[in-house]
């Protein structure tokens, strides 16, 4: 409607020759709103998705495929003991409020973000930095204190993004970034406005304006994507219509992958948990492709470790982990537990969780394991199961990408121990070559794998509906991210 | 008249006191670390507890009672942990969607329900009677967020007269009223079923009293008597279903809002809940609760304008 009527006002001559018109503004719905507009402070998903390369940019960022391209820094130099980043920033860079960037403004994000009062949720991205000082205007030199082959891969993520001292008071509501698109308009609860940035150091974008929409209901989703209310959904919330959408000329609906490995997570510290073998049952007891078509109704990609299938690194370790109930069963009478047991299975919102969890439950009762499903609220979960520990099984998906890191972590809420796998993480750390840094990768996920630490299900898909004339849109979510840079109408 | 009002209004000061007590109790109390949950699973644990310092969570719980009261009667309701505005602003945004949503329904279903009560009784038992009441008793059983749905597929997805949701903001009144409408409609169908069959008995009642044959006798039609007499005495149970409908509407209005994504109070309590938001659960909560406090007051004292013998008896 909004669109409509900025439409009919503007260009109301031009109407009349329908269908030479070039369009230039978008109507993009996402599930959530995101809770306040600081990147740099909360977790939320919503926040990223919304200013990712769009408003805020960092020194490095992901692409449409998750590789790092540069971003504000248009180079770097990497001293031999891989200790010392030199980057090289873009000239003539302004912030939204016509402030300019520079390496100051660089040092002040970093060293925000890694201060003793941060409230970054992702602070240890910034864990390995030392020192950050500033060269030139235009050169800034990170010191870490140990090698880190992820330092650019970190400096991607949404929550390293450059932000500036004059305007970081009001970033919540008024986000000041360097992006092709400045924040214009906030209704909290309705939709959020985004305008083209005509002084953008970059390659302009095709659209003039952009309004983000949020609705969760897979109802409402549907009838508004419809009712042509919103032009593209990322993330549409009911899988089960998808294919209506397929056949409608008007649409075009675009399946791709996360960085979410989705996982039925295993408290190794708890019996019967801290058993192998029961955990080996538990896997082979587990038909991924039926939990995929029944609770995601075909989207998503098994998993044989915890790791992105889409990713070059990838090793395909599936054959560890087949479903083989006898297997399974036999395992269990190997570990002293022939009469099967019972545990609890905490669950999450998303429906992967819950309707994932009830096949779940079923596929293991048929070995012999009884579950006690509890639903939970994020934050409950968060409380109960990530922070406490209580728990015996649960399902989540692992988001964040390359997260492979988690299991390094004895502390981390499966709570997998194991020397081993910390010291080829540790080599990882500490390698930046490639072919050797692929070696590594494999090695860790083998590991985790043969130790069967957790139940890898599959990773988590992504559906886009958009209205089929609309070109650029990213089919993959390497981050949490709408970026509208080489978005347009396809005219 | 005074004396009811006093009355009422020391009642009233209790429950709301009571009411905070309960509302903070319970929200406090609900599991879930807010800081937390805002940094997600990657946090270190001196992040969160540099967020729950700067949130005020690590203070004891009642001075935390203390200060949100003490805000409130000031009329600050504090400043929302997520939206990191004041809650009083959230408040104010939503308000007026949900208030011009609770106010569109009940015209809706007033317009709708006193010509068909009235009309129902004045032809009881006819088959104007029966069709009537065999409609309400579809609008009473219909679930409105079902409706709702049919609502969306017929005119915003077949016919395209409507968006399937949201609401473009006050700026242009048409649009505005235009996007309230298919809500206001689901949310007035059931409402005006449940009041036409009130209107309709409590009519019936007057019909059968002593005043009404009176009325008669002294040679008034049937329909005269209906309506200089017996229509004003019939108002008092239709008043008590109204207050209590308006009260429902501006908080019940949750799912409606979902289904039109709406962004109105129900929907910010409900984002606020799933965000462990708790200072805005409890702030938007405490208002409703003020709010059909006092619609009830004010419909008290509308029973005692309608009836002198209810002020007699206060």
């Amino acid at each position: 409607m909004h669109h409509f009527k900025r439409l009919a006002a503007s260009t109301a001559v031009v109407l009349c020759a329908s269908g030479a018109l070039a369009q230039d503004s978008i109507t993009v719905a996402i599930q959530l709103e995101p809770p306040n507009l600081d990147p740099t402070s909360g977790a939320a998903q919503a926040i990223d998705s919304v200013l990712y390369a769009n408003v805020f940019e960092g020194l490095t960022r992901f692409d449409a495929d998750g590789a790092i391209i540069r971003g504000l820094a248009q180079s770097w130099d990497i001293s031999e003991d891989g200790l010392t980043y030199t980057f090289n920033l873009a000239a003539g860079v302004t912030f939204h409020d016509g402030t300019t960037m520079d390496a100051e403004d660089v040092k002040f994000s970093l060293d925000r973000a890694r201060a003793e009062d941060s409230t970054n949720a992702q602070k240890a991205l910034f864990a390995d930095i030392a020192d950050v000082t500033v060269i030139g205007p235009l050169v800034v030199q990170v010191t870490l204190s140990k090698p880190n082959g992820m330092f650019l891969f970190n400096m991607a993520w949404g929550d390293a993004v450059i932000v500036a001292p004059e305007s970081i008071d009001t970033i919540a509501t008024n986000p000041v970034g360097t992006g092709p698109f400045a924040f214009a308009n906030w209704v909290q609860g309705d939709r959020l406005e985004l305008a083209r940035n005509d002084s953008y150091w970059g390659a302009a974008p095709a659209l003039e304006t952009a309004t983000f929409r949020f609705i969760s209901d897979p109802t409402a989703a549907f009838a508004a994507m419809m009712a042509e209310d919103v032009d593209v959904f990322v993330g549409f919330p009911a899988p089960e219509n998808l294919p209506q959408f397929a056949a409608d000329p008007r649409f075009q609906v675009l399946n791709g992958n996360t960085e979410g490995e989705t996982i039925l997570a295993m408290n190794n510290q708890r019996e019967p948990f801290d058993n192998p073998l029961v955990r080996r049952a538990v896997t082979h007891a587990i038909d991924r492709q039926a939990i995929i078509d029944g609770a995601m109704f075909g989207q998503g990609t098994p998993i044989g470790t915890h790791f992105a299938p889409h990713n070059p690194d990838y090793v395909d370790l599936l054959a560890n982990s087949q479903f083989d109930p006898d297997l399974s069963r036999s395992l269990l009478a190997e570990a002293g537990l022939a009469d099967g047991f019972t545990t609890t299975l905490k669950l999450p919102p998303p429906s992967y969780a819950r309707r994932g969890g009830e096949i779940i439950a079923s596929q293991l009762r048929a070995v012999g394991i009884e579950t006690e499903i509890t639903n939970l609220e994020w934050a409950q979960w968060i409380e109960e199961v990530f922070t406490n520990k209580d728990f015996g099984l649960s399902i989540v998906s692992h988001t964040e990408p390359m997260d492979i890191n988690i299991y390094a972590n004895p502390d981390y809420y499966f709570q997998y121990d194991n020397a081993d796998f910390r010291a080829v993480l540790e080599d990882l750390n500490a390698t930046t070559d490639p072919a050797g840094r692929s070696a590594l990768l494999a090695q860790a996920q083998t590991i985790i794998s043969e130790d069967y630490v957790n139940g890898y299900l599959f990773q988590l898909g992504v559906a886009t509906v958009a209205r089929a004339e609309i070109t650029g849109l990213w089919v993959n979510q390497p981050t949490a991210a709408v970026d509208l840079t080489g978005v347009s109408w396809g005219n | 008249m005074i004396r009811f009002a006093l009355g009422r209004l020391v009642s009233l000061t209790a429950s709301l006191i009571v009411a905070s007590i309960v509302i903070f109790a319970v929200v406090e109390v609900i599991p879930g670390d807010p800081a937390a949950f805002m940094l997600g699973v990657n946090a270190r644990p001196d992040t969160i507890a540099a967020l729950r310092a700067e949130m005020g969570l690590d203070e004891p719980l009642i001075a935390r009672y203390a200060a949100w009261v003490s805000g409130m009667v000031q009329g600050d309701f504090g400043m929302s942990w997520t939206y990191k505005t004041p809650v009083a602003t959230l408040i104010a945004d939503r308000i007026w969607v949900s208030l011009p949503l609770a106010i569109y329904a009940l015209a809706l279903s007033t317009l709708v329900a006193f010509p068909a009560g009235i009309y129902a009784a004045s032809r009881r038992g006819g088959a104007g009677d029966t069709a009537i009441m065999g409609a309400t008793q579809l609008g009473v059983a219909i679930p409105n967020f079902w409706f709702a749905m049919i609502l969306v597929l017929v005119f915003a997805i077949n016919l395209r007269w409507f968006s399937a949701g949201g609401f473009p903001g006050w700026a242009d009144p048409w649009a505005a009223i235009k996007a309230l409408t298919l809500p206001a409609i689901a949310l007035a169908l059931p409402q005006a079923a449940i009041l036409a069959r009130v209107m309709r008995s409590s009519l019936l009642d007057m019909l059968g009293e002593d005043f009404m044959r009176t009325a008669r006798a002294k040679g008034l039609t049937c329909r005269q008597a209906l309506w200089r007499h017996a229509l004003r005495n019939a108002l008092i149970p239709v008043l008590t279903i109204i207050g209590l409908q308006f009260s429902f509407l501006l908080a019940g209005a949750i799912i409606i809002e979902q289904v039109f994504f709406l962004p109105g109070l129900g929907r910010l309590i409900f984002q606020a809940i799933s965000a462990r938001d708790l200072i805005v659960v409890e702030s938007v909560v405490m208002l409703l609760v003020f709010t059909v406090i006092m619609v009830n007051f004010i419909v008290d004292l509308t029973y005692a304008a309608v009836d002198p013998r209810l002020r007699a008896r206060a």
